[in-house]
């Protein structure tokens, strides 16, 4: 039976692993659990919540010395030489962060999972651990600000006189910027978000907030020529923008992240001087270098004009049993794709992009980074097996490919034209520019009339029936009997085709006018 | 057309002035079809083209020759072609069901092709006195014709035994088959040079054969599922026919005509393959419908069955539902419960839509013709694009035998065979109710984890059934249904 050890955390962290609700499903997974001692206090699940749930409570080495470990940050070098040999070890292990851990843990023969390193696909949400804990970190970042801010967020009358509500502003609508909107709006702020992205305009919108496009000019994102000008103009804008707002808002959340670079600077200093004194700034972004000018990783800092700058990176750690349920969760749905069968045993499949993007080391041997997950069509997936004859029978074209086509097929035209006798050039320009027409003519045609229009196009081509007329009244009896059931098939497309799409355009009608 | 300055009104003229106004109306025909308000407007343009082509070309060509012989015998074989033609199409039109509209069509193109054929072999026949490249250039115009045209005729035969059933509809998978594709075009060209050398009648059958069989082949390897771009490949084809007959004939309506066809026909084919995140090039070379293996299998487990009562009751909950029709629909005949069905819900305030993907059905547009013709205005039949983002804080959505067009594996797997395919998102809804026959798979035979997801239920049993059933599990308190008279069969 395999056995799954709960460890205690190091240091600061709230956090634990599993939750006695966790637990309970860990075990109808076929698993055994030890709980290391104490390893849920700060995040209020007691050692006897975890017995009744099924799990037997250990010492460190107990829990350390079991077939799967699960954690919830890094391990230090000495946890890393406690597990042991054939274990595997599930935690938050940041592998592309922390190349030094990664060495570490492949000097080991173990096998290692990053629970951070889940794919950001559809399938994988329940195991997404960075967004979990971000919703609690918008979250607490509001929590935090209010704590730190003098007054309401609601506008409230009173007999006491008038308050006008808490004006917030929200960088990024990710997953930690659209909580922290949710949270400061349903407090009864007025909440406003900013993001590059103009498509999250309705999910801010949606939870309460409201979008603050970056509006620049239409001309300058026409061309790929002017992609840098764009940027800057866009830049110059967002900036400005983040200036008038700063004097106008009261509390300001930053969550912009840039996945393997130091976050964007979105506030400057005088930015920051230009706020009112008694203002709060939330910097999310903190711990990758700050979005504020002045923020500090881990500290509250304040500013000479009295503004509070708060860098806390450890924000969904002060939420630790919230914080601990979804990360438990996560952890859970993990476990349970590498336990197909529920029967305790841990199978670890490189097929499934999930399961091999997590998996840091293997056995002693590193497989970290893993390939890129394709979300779109992935040829390389298909390469496999049987499949590998159709992939090659199948001509991709390159983009030099279909200009090298375009190019021969120019050629042609031109060469044929350029020998052919006096009637056949005329033709190629009537068939050319009547190709083109062609194109464009229906380039735009409604998804719902490509049946009608099939079916004229269908009863047009029956024009091959001038063919047959031509050649009808020739001397050749066999020639006029050729040409008159070419007629008759011509005229049976002609007359079907426009009647039957008389007939189907007159099903089509418009809706009545007091639809709701 | 013709060098002969006679006079200002000769016959070829006026044809020619008729040619030119026939080529403008065509255009705007194809122009107003692409749009609902200028669609009617669109078919009589056409109608108008055709007739003033059609009088036109009568007339050059019983000039001058009325009240000889073979005058007379043209005549009266123009006529009698003419009428029986039109009269077998009029009553094909009339009496076609919509569901069967793919056949009709796919059938209408092997006409063009096999007449294209018949001129093309007349050509040969036929050959005028011309000097020595010029008469080069009529033979490979005469072989080219032909072999579009052939392969135009087959390849809609196919299309068609396809589309009616008679015909098993899984591809055909000869062993080297794009070997046999390009052979065929290779023994084509060599034949053409020699035909334009020789021209002896025992190449040009030959030709004719060869083409034959490349159309049967080319279509025969293409699977059912794919027959809406297949059948828009045909359009094309027909169009490039036409086209090939008027370089033969000197005629420039003709090629005007036909690369109108041809070209927006294959620009539709494109379409549809990007639809289906298909390269174009491997439509036409027949190399799809084969599926590598699924890696789907994995995603199984339990599905949730519902009833049709159950299914009434959510929907009458419901703030907003969206109907997603697939082939399932068309095959059950479930058009009118459907319509009739969404009319219920929105006498009720539901806020009632359809989502139409674009490969839904066996012809591009094939749901919208159905739900048309069961009056569903058309203002709530919206693209894929139009409703994807709106599944998400839909209440219900009805998946009326669709299938690998809601798959949520060709969003999330990228080792499923569909994947990468554009899909409506039914699943972002809160609840998803799945009308289906069997738990088998769809027509790309790819498992569809949507089944098994915790917001689907499944409704088993024949579409127009299960509609109906609940439609008798509303309660009556609502507006009668003007169309329950004359419309809705499931309503007695």
């Amino acid at each position: 039976m395999t056995r799954i050890g709960i460890v205690a955390e190091m240091g600061q962290e709230t956090r634990v692993a599993a939750t006695p609700a966790t637990v309970r499903q860990l075990l109808d997974l076929g698993y055994d659990v030890v709980v290391e001692k104490g390893a849920g206090e700060s995040a209020s699940f007691r050692d006897d919540a975890y017995t009744a749930a099924g799990a037997v409570i250990g010492g460190a080495t107990e829990a350390w010395g079991s077939d799967v470990v699960l954690k919830v940050n890094p391990p230090t070098a000495d946890e890393v030489d406690r597990l042991a040999e054939g274990a595997t070890l599930i935690g938050m292990l940041s592998p592309g962060l922390r190349p030094d851990l990664v060495e570490a843990l492949a000097a080991r023969p173990i096998t290692a999972l990053a629970l951070d390193a889940v794919p950001r696909i559809s399938r994988a949400q329940s195991m997404d651990v960075l967004s979990s804990m971000a919703n609690i970190a918008g979250y607490r970042a509001v929590i935090e600000a209010a704590h730190e801010f003098g007054r309401f967020f609601t506008g409230q009358v009173t007999a006491a006189g008038k308050v006008p509500p808490a004006k917030v502003l929200v960088a990024g609508a990710g997953v930690a910027g659209l909580s922290a909107i949710g949270a400061a709006s349903s407090l009864g702020a007025i909440v406003r978000a900013t993001d590059p992205r103009p498509e999250v305009a309705d999910q801010v919108k949606s939870i309460g907030g409201t979008y603050l496009p970056v509006e620049v000019g239409e001309e300058m994102t026409s061309s790929d020529g002017y992609a840098r000008a764009t940027s800057e103009a866009y830049n110059a804008r967002a900036a400005e923008i983040y200036t008038e707002q700063a004097r106008d808002v009261d509390i300001i959340i930053t969550t912009a992240l840039i996945p393997g670079r130091p976050a964007p600077r979105l506030l400057t200093a005088a930015d920051v001087a230009g706020m009112r004194p008694g203002s709060v700034i939330v910097d999310m972004a903190a711990g990758q270098g700050g979005n504020v000018e002045g923020s500090v990783a881990g500290e509250r800092v304040v500013t000479d004009n009295g503004v509070v700058i708060l860098g806390y990176t450890d924000l969904p750690a002060r939420l630790p049993a919230q914080a601990s349920q979804l990360y438990g969760t996560n952890l859970l749905n993990l476990l349970r794709l590498l336990t197909k069968d529920k029967d305790g045993q841990l199978r670890i499949d490189f097929d499934d992009v999930v399961q091999r993007s997590v998996t840091v080391v293997r056995n002693g041997e590193r497989t970290w980074p893993p390939p890129p997950v394709q979300v779109s069509a992935a040829p390389a997936a298909r390469a496999e097996g049987p499949a590998a004859a159709t992939t090659a029978a199948k001509p991709g074209f390159s983009a030099a490919g279909k200009a090298g086509l375009l190019a021969a097929g120019i050629a042609a035209l031109f060469l044929v034209n350029a020998v052919a006798p006096a009637p056949l050039p005329q033709h190629f320009t009537v068939l050319m520019l009547s190709v083109v027409v062609g194109f464009y003519v229906i380039g735009k045609v409604h998804h719902a009339l490509h049946t009608p229009l099939m079916s004229v196009t269908n009863a047009i081509s029956g024009i091959i029936v001038l063919g047959a007329l031509l050649q009808i009244t020739s001397s050749d009896p066999l020639v006029q009997v050729l040409a008159a059931a070419a007629v008759l098939l011509a005229s049976i497309n002609i007359f079907g085709g426009f009647a039957v799409t008389r007939r189907m355009l007159g099903m089509f009608a418009r809706g009545d006018r007091s639809r709701p | 057309m013709s060098n002969t300055v006679a006079g200002p009104f000769t016959a070829e003229s006026v044809a020619g002035a008729a040619y030119i106004v026939a080529a403008l109306l065509f255009i705007l025909s194809l122009a107003g079809l692409s749009r609902h308000e200028k669609a009617r407007a669109g078919v009589l343009y056409g109608i108008a083209g055709m007739a003033l082509a059609l009088a036109a070309t009568i007339w050059l060509t019983l000039e001058g020759v009325l009240g000889t012989a073979r005058g007379s015998t043209g005549l009266v074989l123009l006529a009698a072609a003419v009428l029986v033609g039109g009269g077998i199409g009029l009553w094909r039109a009339r009496v076609v069901e919509m569901t069967g509209m793919p056949e009709l069509i796919a059938l209408l193109h092997s006409f063009v092709g096999l007449a294209a054929v018949l001129v093309g072999w007349n050509g040969h026949l036929q050959a005028p006195a011309l000097a020595g490249d010029l008469m080069a250039v009529h033979h490979a115009e005469v072989f080219i014709g032909v072999f579009i045209g052939a392969v135009t005729f087959t390849g809609s035969i196919v299309a068609f035994l396809k589309l009616s059933a008679r015909m098993k509809s899984a591809p055909l998978m000869l062993p080297g088959k794009n070997a046999i594709n390009l052979g065929a075009l290779a023994a084509f060209v060599a034949l053409t040079v020699w035909y334009v050398n020789d021209s002896r009648l025992e190449l040009l059958i030959a030709v004719t054969v060869l083409a034959f069989g490349l159309g049967w082949h080319l279509v025969a390897s293409i699977g059912g599922g794919d027959m809406p771009v297949v059948v828009s490949m045909l359009n094309s084809y027909s169009g490039w026919a036409a086209a090939a007959a008027g370089f033969l004939l000197n005629n420039d309506l003709l090629i005007i005509t036909g690369a109108l066809v041809g070209s927006s026909g294959a620009y539709l084919s494109y379409i549809m393959c990007r639809a289906m995140n298909r390269s174009f090039i491997s439509v036409i070379a027949g190399g799809f419908g084969i599926a590598p293996p699924s890696t789907t299998d994995a995603e199984q487990g339990e599905y949730r069955e519902i009833t049709a009562r159950q299914t009434a009751e959510l929907l009458l909950d419901a703030s907003s539902v969206v109907i997603t029709p697939g082939y399932g629909m068309a095959v059950a005949q479930a058009q009118y419960p459907v319509a009739e069905l969404a009319h219920q819900l929105r006498a009720r305030g539901v806020n009632v839509r359809f989502g139409i993907h674009p490969v839904a059905g066996r012809l591009p547009g094939h749901m919208n013709v159905l739900l048309a013709e069961a009056r569903v205005p058309y203002d709530i039949v919206l693209e894929m694009d139009e409703i994807n983002d709106d599944f998400d804080g839909t209440s219900v959505v009805l998946v009326i035998g669709a299938n690998d067009t809601v798959n949520p594996a060709a969003a999330e797997d990228p080792g499923s065979p569909i994947a990468g395919m554009p899909v409506l998102r039914v699943w972002e809804a809160d609840n998803v109710v799945v009308f289906k026959r069997s738990m088998a798979a769809g027509y790309a035979g790819v498992q569809n984890p949507l089944f098994f997801r915790d917001n689907t239920s499944m409704l088993f049993g024949d579409a127009k059934q299960r509609v109906e059933d609940i439609l008798r599990s509303l309660p009556e308190d609502s507006l009668p249904s003007p169309l329950a008279d004359s419309a809705a069969p499931g309503q007695h």
